[in-house]
Formats: structure tokens, C-alpha cells, sequence
């Protein structure tokens, strides 16, 4: 057993063990999901509450499958049907929930740090689904399941992150896990859209797509969000399609065996064309597989910690 | 001892008198009679009749400064009295070592009026424990549309105006509040921030900002608005002092504007030169602040301020706010930070430091306050009623928020362990606090 922590809030506090870890696990688990009936008893009687303060379809339903197909009772809370449409804040509600002992806590929020500073005011533990621009640690590591599948190894794998890094969770999780496991990462769009110092994270900056394309093991795709020409970061989609969009124009200098990512949701035709989007170089649905499976094995490592003392 | 309302009749001993004013640095005694400062000296004649009628208060390693001045401070009376009061925020201000404050005009209502100043000066005198000096508002409600009544605001008693809080945006505007403060010879201090560059940031930009996902607010929108208001004030020649100098680059201006002859003083707060961006890694929203704290360089950079006389005054910002502002999403949390409590050791670990000399030291919270705000303080005066601060150097302890006068607990400095502290604050010739 190498994890022994309460929560699983960023991969940046994870070392490569960890990390290595949860995603063997991961793998075991997702046999599971390919069985006619979809269901262990693993964690039978345990209660797990999704409280999401930002919209989501995709994390919070792969929360929720995979926390009852290990047979556990899930609840979920969004704001919107909240008490914090009521005024309440997020500490309050998290306190009034944990006074009905739950065994694992699944946040999501807009604002970056939130589920570290909840975390900190509970014992239960708590599983970020997502805060902010800070972390996503279970997209980042059904991103890395997702590339060693196909890759066998992520040492010295070349995986370049494309599009609006600076707003991008997924990005700055992706960056720690995969400098972690020994790939080489680059961010690549508009300067603009790349927050400033993000080399101190450990990747590489270009603004120069079609000359990184051809080095690429693993291209990531990141959703571009049409408001931010209003935030004067862009002059137009039409802009940003020409100069950093995936298209299969582009992808005829790339590697044979590239693997094309997106965490979703797509803007089709913005930063990836259907053609890309739905081509044989695209993993994009088996990202969405493969989160099942890592969220059982974090919900798995939280939701039986207790037992272990 | 405890504060009463009583003039005092004592004498200090044997303490390092310390005046910047009159260039003082001297172990000696400081004679109080019915208030008012008799006798400033190294051997001070008196009979043993009068002395036996006056307390004696053995002032041995400590020092006696003139009352020390905050120019900088949120009261938040009237209208946010959960976070402060008069009463208690004066009440954190002597028992930190403070005789007088200066407050800011954002409370609600702005103090945009002669009516707000009257209120506060009457609050003040009814229930405060030290001076309070009222800022004015530049624009009416802080809106930064229309002038307020600088005339009128100095008449009630205001010493300068200020839309602090908020920057003024309009160049015009700004332009013409140091035409028309001129005209009344009115201090206008400046909140200097380009709002449209730091909008919808939380925290000093840069790598830390990135790492965190907390948009970042780039020294450029402090350094626009400097620049701008020093340019402005050469222009129309008025008197400007800029607000809590946080960023290496504003220092670099404004030494350059002096060095140029601009009329213009800058202050500090104690946590630009204490705390570094990288505490916000734990998200508490204790470290939220407008500015925000930022680098080592900056740090760096207002020590070097300090310590050259670029940056006159240290200034605590003491900005109270409740849980309900701040216990909660970062994001979301309130900005500012108390300190009236907690400034002075940190002052005094400058001169262990070796950044300022004692008498430096005491000067950036006593004499150049008061030069900046034109008040007839900061200095030890023969005859006037004594405003004194009597400061131990030496004493050791951690800084716990739980025991401060203050209403509200934002105090970032919590539990850090520190050196000095007032033991002694006489305010008008009484004394206000004893530790």
C-alpha cells in the first residue's frame, strides 16, 4: 500500500509511486467496467457526497458510475440546488454534510484552492474533481492511463498541450504528472492565453504549432472558451482556429502514431475539426472510458482508508 | 497602571529617549505634570518633595519615542461596526504603541462630508483612546466622478483626501483633485492601481500565481498608477503621497521623482516588507491583500526604499474584516489585513536587521507621518501634552490574534514569534495603555 493520504487533491503534492500506484490500480478496475454486470462490493455501506459549485456532466457522472459500481450510496449537490442559492457558505453546507458522516467528499469548484481549503476543515476525505484554474488530478490521470495504453511508457514521450493553458486545470495537472513520469511537455498557443512562468512548472513554451507538431508523441487539445474575446485574448475564433486549430491539414507533418486528446467538452470546428475529432488518430472517447476506472481506484484508496487503522 | 482619563503625573527614567525631531538619542528621563511634558533630558533637576508626589516608572532598556502615528487605517465606523469601531480600533492603536491614526474615507457612508468627519471626530473624542485624523474622500461615494467638498472636508477637520480602496481612474479627475487640493494646500494620498490591469486578480503575478491558478495582478498596475499620479503632481505642484508601496518597481519611481524635486511621499505597509507570494500557497485568506504581497525582489526592494528614504513612512493599512468576509473561497474572500497590533515589532526587526537605525525607525511612524499630514505631532515638545510611546526593545513573545483590542482576527502574523512591543502609550498627556 503506497498511498496513506487522506485526501487526493493535486497531483503536484504526488510523487511518481503514487502516482504509479493509483493507476495500476486503475487498470484492475477496468475489467470490471467490461463485465455484463458492473458491480463489486467493495465499498458496500460506504456514503459518498458529489458537491459541485461549477457546472459539470462529464466528471460528475464518471464520479457517480464509478463510485456504484463499487456499491457505494452517492449523493450529489451542485449549487444550484444547494443551500448557497440560500446564501449559505460552501464550509457550512460541507459541515452540515459531514455531520451525516459521508466517508468521502467529491468537489468540484470555480474557485481555485476551494477543495484544499475544505479539505483542511474536515476528516473526511475529499477528492478534487476539479478547482478552478488549479487542478484536475483525475482528468490528468486518466490522461496518462489513456497515453500508456498505447505508449506502453511515458518516459521520454514527447506530449504536446495546445490552446488556452492559462484558464486549463487539465493543463497544469497534466504538467505535473507527466514531468513527473519523465515525458517532455510543451505548451504551445497564443502568448496570450500561456500564463506567465509556466516554465517553472516544468514545461516548454511555443507559440509555433506546425513546428512542434512533427515532434509530438501525444497532441492535447484544450477546449477554448468562446468568452474570452470578450477578455481581449483573442481578436477571433476565426483568429485562433487559423493559427492553433487542429485540423487534418496540420496533422500530415505529424507522427503516424500520434495520439490526438481532449479532455471535452469540444468546440467542434474551433480548436479541433470534426475530421480530427472523430479520425483514427483521436482517444478522445477512451479518455472517457478510462475515467471510470481511475475514479474507482481513488475512490477505492479514500473510501476504504479508514479501515486500514 | 491602567488607562484613565486622569493627566499623569510621572516620570520616566533612565530610558533611551529616542526623537527624530530633535535628533535625539540619549538615555534619559521625560518629566509629565498634570499632563503636559516639563523636563526632556539626560539629568533632569528635581526635588525630592516633587518627586515623591509623582509616579516614578523606572525606564531602564526601554525606549521613549514620541507617540507613535499610523497614517493609514480602517476603522470601518460608521456603517461595518462588526468589523470595528472607533473605540476598539483606537483601542488596538494605543495598545500597539499608536497616539494617533489617520482613518480612510471608505465606511458607509464615505466620508465625503463635513458631516461624516464631524461624526467621527465626535465618536473619537466621546470613545476613542487616541487621535483620530479623518480622511476625506476625493470624489463623492468614492466614484470618481465629482470632486467633494475639499473646502468643507478640511473645515470638519479632514487632513488630506483619499479614495483609497479604489484608485482614482480618471486622469483628469485625478488631475484636478491635486489642482484643487492645492488651493487649500490638501495632502491627497493615492491608491495607485490601473483597475483594468489588475481586474479580477487575487495575487502578485508570476510563477506562484500560475502554480496556483489565482489570476495574478502584475506590479504594472501599481507602477501605471504611481507614475501616473507623479507625473500629475509635478504638473500641478500639489502635495501627493502614495499608499502602500508594495512593488520593487514603484520604489524605483518614486526615488526617481524626488530625486527630480516632485512634491510626493510614499509609506509602506509592514507586510510588504515580511511576507512573500509563496504563503498563499495554503489558500488561507488571511494573505489577501490589495496590493498584493509579492516577491524576495520586492521585499528587497521596499527595504532599500526604506532605508534611503525613498519611502518616508511605514503605515499598518489595518483593514478589519469579520469570518463572514473572510473565512471563505479565496477567491471569493475580502482584501486586507490588520496590524495595528502587530506592526511595531515588526518595524523593530528592520533595525535588528540592519535596515534602519532606531532613530529611522521611530521617524517613519512618528515625525514623517505627521510632516506628510501636517499635524503638530511625532516629536517630543516641551510644554505640549505628551503623546509618548515607551517601547520594550527586548521583549520576547509569539503574536496571538486572540488577545488583540481589535474586533476582527485577519491577522496574518499570527503566531509568529517576534521582538519589542509598547509597554507605555500616553495620548494628550493620559495614559491610554499599559501592558
Amino acid at each position: 500500500m503506497n498511498f496513506k493520504r487522506k485526501d487526493l487533491l493535486g497531483i503536484r503534492e504526488l510523487d511518481v509511486s503514487e502516482i504509479e500506484y493509483i493507476l495500476d490500480l486503475s487498470r484492475s478496475f477496468k475489467e470490471i467496467n467490461e463485465r455484463s454486470i458492473k458491480k463489486v462490493p467493495t465499498l458496500r455501506g460506504k456514503t459518498i457526497i458529489h458537491l459541485f459549485y461549477e457546472p459539470s456532466t462529464r466528471t460528475r457522472t464518471s464520479f457517480d458510475i464509478a463510485a456504484k459500481r463499487l456499491s457505494a450510496d452517492t449523493y450529489s449537490i451542485t449549487a444550484s440546488t444547494s443551500s448557497a442559492v440560500k446564501g449559505e457558505t460552501a464550509l457550512d453546507t460541507m459541515k452540515n454534510l459531514e455531520a451525516m458522516k459521508p466517508d468521502v467528499f467529491v468537489i468540484r469548484h470555480s474557485a481555485s484552492g476551494a477543495p484544499w481549503q475544505l479539505a483542511a476543515r474536515t476528516d473526511v476525505s475529499v477528492i478534487n474533481a476539479g478547482d478552478g484554474m488549479h487542478e484536475h488530478p483525475s482528468q490528468a490521470l486518466l490522461d496518462m492511463l489513456t497515453i500508456m495504453d498505447k505508449k506502453k511508457s511515458l518516459r521520454g514521450l514527447n506530449v504536446l498541450i495546445v490552446g488556452d493553458i492559462f484558464h486549463s486545470r487539465v493543463a497544469r495537472s497534466n504538467i505535473w504528472g507527466l514531468t513527473k513520469m519523465g515525458a517532455n511537455v510543451v505548451t504551445c498557443g497564443p502568448a496570450t492565453l500561456i500564463p506567465p512562468d509556466i516554465d517553472s512548472m516544468g514545461a516548454q513554451i511555443s507559440h509555433r504549432l506546425d513546428t512542434c507538431i512533427p515532434e509530438a508523441d501525444v497532441i492535447m487539445v484544450l477546449r477554448l472558451q468562446k468568452e474570452r474575446q470578450q477578455q481581449m485574448l483573442l481578436p477571433s475564433l476565426r483568429e485562433y482556429s487559423a493559427c492553433y486549430g487542429i485540423n487534418p491539414q496540420r496533422l500530415k507533418k505529424a507522427r503516424k502514431d500520434v495520439l490526438i486528446m481532449h479532455p471535452g467538452p469540444i468546440n467542434r470546428g474551433v480548436e479541433i475539426s470534426p475530421e480530427v475529432a472523430d479520425g483514427p488518430f483521436s482517444v478522445i472517447l477512451d479518455q472517457v472510458t478510462n475515467g471510470v476506472a481511475v475514479r474507482m481506484a481513488l475512490l477505492f484508496l479514500l473510501g476504504q482508508r479508514q479501515d486500514f487503522f | 497602571m491602567k488607562p484613565n482619563q486622569n493627566p499623569a503625573n510621572l516620570i520616566l527614567r533612565n530610558g533611551r529617549l529616542i526623537d527624530p525631531g530633535r535628533d535625539l538619542d540619549l538615555v534619559g528621563s521625560v518629566l509629565i505634570e498634570d499632563g503636559k511634558i516639563v523636563a526632556v533630558g539626560a539629568h533632569i533637576q528635581i526635588g525630592a518633595q516633587r518627586l515623591a508626589q509623582l509616579e516614578q516608572i523606572d525606564a531602564t532598556g526601554k525606549w521613549i519615542v514620541p507617540g507613535l502615528i499610523d497614517m493609514h487605517v480602517h476603522l470601518r465606523e460608521p456603517g461595518e461596526e462588526y468589523k470595528e469601531t472607533i473605540c476598539s480600533g483606537t483601542r488596538a492603536a494605543v495598545a500597539g504603541g499608536f497616539s494617533s491614526v489617520a482613518c480612510m474615507p471608505n465606511t458607509h457612508p464615505v466620508n465625503d462630508c463635513a458631516a461624516v468627519t464631524q461624526f467621527i471626530l465626535k465618536k473619537a473624542a466621546e470613545e476613542g483612546l487616541c487621535r483620530v485624523f479623518p480622511v476625506g474622500a476625493i470624489s463623492t461615494g468614492l466614484e470618481g466622478k465629482n470632486l467633494s467638498g475639499f473646502a468643507e472636508l478640511q473645515a470638519a477637520g479632514a487632513v488630506a483626501v483619499s479614495d483609497d480602496g479604489r484608485p482614482v481612474e480618471s486622469s483628469l479627475l485625478m488631475r484636478r483633485a491635486l489642482d484643487y487640493a492645492k488651493t487649500f494646500d490638501l495632502l491627497v494620498i493615492s491608491h495607485c492601481e490601473d483597475l483594468g490591469l489588475s481586474s479580477g486578480g487575487l495575487m502578485n503575478e508570476g510563477p506562484v500565481s500560475t502554480r496556483l491558478g489565482l489570476r495574478g495582478i502584475p506590479g504594472a498596475a501599481e507602477e501605471i498608477m504611481a507614475a501616473r499620479d507623479i507625473l500629475l503632481a509635478e504638473l500641478s505642484g500639489a502635495r501627493l503621497h502614495l499608499a502602500h508601496i508594495s512593488s520593487a518597481g514603484s520604489v524605483a519611481l518614486i526615488r526617481e521623482a524626488k530625486k527630480r524635486g516632485v512634491c510626493v511621499t510614499a509609506e509602506t505597509a509592514p507586510h510588504y516588507f515580511t511576507l512573500n507570494q509563496e504563503l498563499l500557497s495554503t489558500f488561507n485568506p488571511v494573505y489577501k491583500v490589495n496590493p498584493p504581497i509579492r516577491t524576495a525582489k520586492d521585499i528587497e526592494a521596499v527595504k532599500a526604499g526604506l532605508a534611503d528614504g525613498t519611502i518616508d513612512a511605514i503605515a499598518s493599512d489595518h483593514a478589519p474584516h469579520s469570518s463572514v468576509e473572510k473565512d471563505i473561497e479565496f477567491e471569493y474572500a475580502a482584501n486586507g489585513m490588520i496590524g495595528l497590533e502587530s506592526s511595531l515589532p515588526l518595524i523593530l526587526g528592520l533595525v535588528r536587521e540592519g535596515v534602519l537605525s532606531p532613530s529611522q525607525a521611530i521617524a517613519k511612524v512618528s515625525l514623517n507621518p505627521a510632516r506628510i499630514l501636517s499635524i503638530p505631532f511625532g516629536s517630543i515638545t516641551e510644554g505640549a501634552p505628551a503623546d509618548l510611546t515607551v517601547i520594550d526593545p527586548q521583549a520576547e513573545y509569539r503574536i496571538d490574534a486572540n488577545t488583540f483590542e481589535s474586533k476582527s482576527r485577519n491577522c496574518p502574523f499570527h503566531g509568529m514569534q517576534v521582538r519589542g512591543r509598547a509597554v507605555l502609550t500616553l495620548v494628550d498627556g493620559k495614559v491610554a495603555y499599559t501592558a
